[in-house]
């Protein structure tokens, strides 16, 4: 990812700024990157360790420990599976490996064409609804294989008209 | 604001809440508006205008009832009428026959009555009945009334007096006593001190703490108050999981309003008592609810525990003293600063009062969110409030605990509820989730997903929990390969020994809990699946063939 004159980076300056560049507000500022650039790239991670005056490898340290910061690019559409007990004891796994076969996708990784991209989450918190699948931050309660299948092909539909 | 302006706005908004004939609740919290509560909510406000009946019936926005199963979830006080699976269509019969003509629509009811009548609502006794985002809707309840009592009446030490005589113990899942600590941090030198309100709620098959936040943030903010003031401390953070958005934004809503009416911040209803309130979000770590990992976190490093003594009381974040508490224990310090600690002591059983939330999830018919006394027994948890087994099936084991709990088998479901009981049997209260399993799942499956999960969230700190859990972890792969030799059960048993003797927090501590459990209730089935290389619930050697492809 080239940082230069990017207008977000400019934002992510003023933001540790209100956090006075304390170290203490790594996650936070963590948090806001992730929010502005969709993942955390490794010039980005590096940006942060100089704002902050950490080692870069304290950062990437911090980013990699924690499962909700993402290191990779996602696809365009990010279908998040939650693999809490619940949602296990109530079969989330048939929803997933229908899915995977479905799409030409694993779990945690993305299309070849970056359109979709499978995630695993520990608990949603949603557990009275299992199984829980999210398709683009639209949680899919009580699911089942076909309809998560089909909610991800009317997803995956809408872009195509969107480029047509 | 003054403590005399707090309470006649408390009795302005009783007034107003009085003077609707009819209040229509609607649940949307996380639970309800993936079904569309948010339509439900307009439709009911359209609803009520075009009967004329705005001066008679309010239509509010609630946080959980807990029969998240059924939602969206409407409740229609007085009578607490609760309507199942609503949707838009349903909003005008239900205005027209109930709110105007006086007859509830029997055929749209919520069918299990037991799962009301048998639990105890103290901590959730606002859920599903104010709106979280409006903190006049909380103080017409009796909010903030017991931060005035403390500001106005009791001494630091009477609260924590009154704290230690209730015999509230944490209810992030140690339960350890609540007025002890809090002693400890009033007497440890050294400023400033800090509070942590733990919401760091990463068990999966768990989300009380976040109904509680949805529902009732501003009980948490109280009981924040109130133990910052008995215990001496200024500023304090709630650690909160990223992964609850809702929860997160009605969080930063209460603090927003409470600190409008001077109820957070400086001079604090004007006297001399001030706490900050920030909110820190966790980001995915299972390990960063335990006590000492969440200080690593807030201090925006790994989460990685730390080796104790010295405990948080009096060497916590940044080396100062701190009180971590679990959201739900301090969410019944208002009431127990009200009614008393004899009062509170009263309810539950003699060595731990009080009542408890659980998450009852898995194959079971009404799924949600509970709480009952402590001493409670399994049994009515599971078959009275939870409605029995879904689909007429055979109950087969009941986790207890979380990821970490134990699995307990249909001669333990006399079991009452409390610490000491079921740590007995192999599992642990935890932060109060409670997963039925029937015939269709595979004790040997479920411990492995256990495991599996626990070496995914072990923070790689101390070896018998990183290197122990691996090992556990590829003789569960060899058991479902079909490759499994007897003494692996032996094995098993040692490793998990080892791994709950020797590891330093509580994760490693209790991670070996679904595999003690299952081998201990549940031998036969690991007997099936090496000697015979059967599962009895034809669940796994299907996955093995796959893995062989």
């Amino acid at each position: 990812m080239s940082l230069k004159n990017d207008r977000r980076l400019l934002m992510l300056d003023k933001f540790t700024l209100q956090h006075e560049h304390r170290k203490d507000a790594l996650l936070e500022i963590l948090h806001y990157a992730q929010e502005l650039f969709g993942y955390l790239d490794k010039d980005l991670l590096t940006h942060i360790s100089v704002s902050l005056n950490l080692p870069p490898s304290h950062v990437y340290g911090v980013a990699t420990f924690y499962n909700f910061f993402k290191l990779k690019k996602p696809g365009s559409h990010v279908v998040t599976f939650c693999f809490g007990t619940a949602c296990f004891v109530k079969g989330v796994e048939d929803i997933i490996s229908t899915v995977e076969n479905e799409f030409g996708v694993k779990r945690g990784e993305t299309r070849a064409d970056g359109k979709l991209s499978l995630f695993i989450t520990r608990c949603i918190g949603a557990c009275a609804m299992a199984p829980n699948s999210i398709v683009d931050d639209a949680v899919v309660g009580r699911g089942t294989p076909e309809i998560v299948v089909n909610r991800i092909k009317s997803v995956l539909g809408e872009e195509k008209v969107e480029a047509d | 604001m003054k403590p005399i302006d707090i309470i006649m706005l408390a009795e302005r908004d009783l007034d107003l809440r009085r003077s609707y004939k009819y209040r229509i609740n609607i649940c949307c919290s996380s639970g309800c508006l993936p079904f569309g509560a948010e339509a439900v909510l307009k439709a009911f406000e359209e609803a009520v205008k075009e009967f004329g009946v705005e001066k008679d019936c309010k239509v509010a926005r609630t946080g959980c009832v807990g029969t998240c199963s059924v939602g969206p979830a409407v409740v229609v006080e007085p009578g607490d009428y609760l309507y199942q699976n609503v949707v838009p269509e349903n909003a005008r019969e239900i205005v027209k026959e109930h709110i105007v003509k006086g007859t509830p629509v029997k055929n749209l009811l919520y069918s299990n009555e037991a799962f009301f009548k048998k639990q105890h609502r103290l901590i959730l006794r606002n859920a599903g009945k104010t709106d979280p985002y409006n903190i006049e809707d909380y103080i017409a309840m009796g909010g903030y009334s017991a931060l005035i009592k403390c500001l106005t009446n009791m001494t630091p030490k009477a609260i924590i007096d009154e704290v230690t005589a209730s015999g509230l113990r944490g209810r992030g899942g140690a339960g350890f006593l609540t007025g002890q600590k809090w002693s400890f941090v009033a007497r440890a030198s050294g400023t400033p001190k800090y509070v942590i309100a733990n919401l760091d709620e990463g068990d999966p098959g768990v989300f009380a703490n976040r109904t509680l936040a949805e529902a009732d943030p501003h009980a948490i903010i109280e009981g924040m108050l109130i133990a910052a003031y008995a215990t001496g401390v200024e500023y304090s953070y709630i650690y909160i999981r990223a992964e609850y958005p809702l929860a997160i934004t009605t969080l930063k809503k209460a603090l927003d309003q409470a600190k409008s009416l001077n109820l957070v911040g400086e001079n604090i209803l004007e006297t001399t008592f001030k706490l900050n309130i920030d909110l820190r979000l966790g980001a995915g770590a299972f390990v960063a609810g335990e006590e000492t990992a969440i200080l690593a976190s807030v201090e925006g490093e790994r989460a990685m525990p730390r080796p104790r003594p010295p405990y948080p009381a009096t060497s916590g974040l940044w080396a100062k003293p701190t009180l971590i508490q679990n959201v739900e224990t301090l969410a019944n310090i208002p009431l127990i600063v009200l009614n008393g600690g004899a009062w509170f002591a009263r309810i539950g059983t003699p060595k731990c009062s009080g009542t408890k939330c659980f998450s009852l999830t898995g194959k079971i018919n009404s799924p949600g969110l509970i709480e009952v006394p402590m001493g409670t027994t399994l049994r009515e948890v599971v078959f009275d409030i939870g409605g029995g087994i879904l689909n007429n099936r055979k109950f087969k084991a009941v986790l207890v605990g979380g990821p970490s709990g134990g699995c307990l088998p249909e001669d333990l479901l006399d079991l009452p509820i409390d610490y000491e009981s079921l740590t007995q049997a192999g599992a642990i209260m935890g932060s109060g989730g409670i997963v039925v399993i029937d015939d269709q799942s595979c004790m040997v499956d479920t411990a492995k997903f256990f495991t599996d999960f626990c070496v995914d969230e072990s923070c790689g700190k101390c070896v018998p929990c990183r290197t122990g859990l691996y090992k556990v972890k590829r003789i569960f792969e060899r058991i479902m390969q079909g490759e499994g030799r007897l003494e692996d059960m032996n094995l098993l048993d040692e490793a998990g020994g080892y791994i709950r003797e020797a590891s330093l927090c509580g994760l490693g501590q209790t991670a070996p809990n679904p595999i003690l459990t299952t081998l201990r209730y549940f031998k036969d089935e690991y007997v099936q699946h090496i000697i015979h290389r059967n599962c009895p619930a034809g669940k796994c050697f299907k996955k093995g063939v796959k893995a062989e492809k």
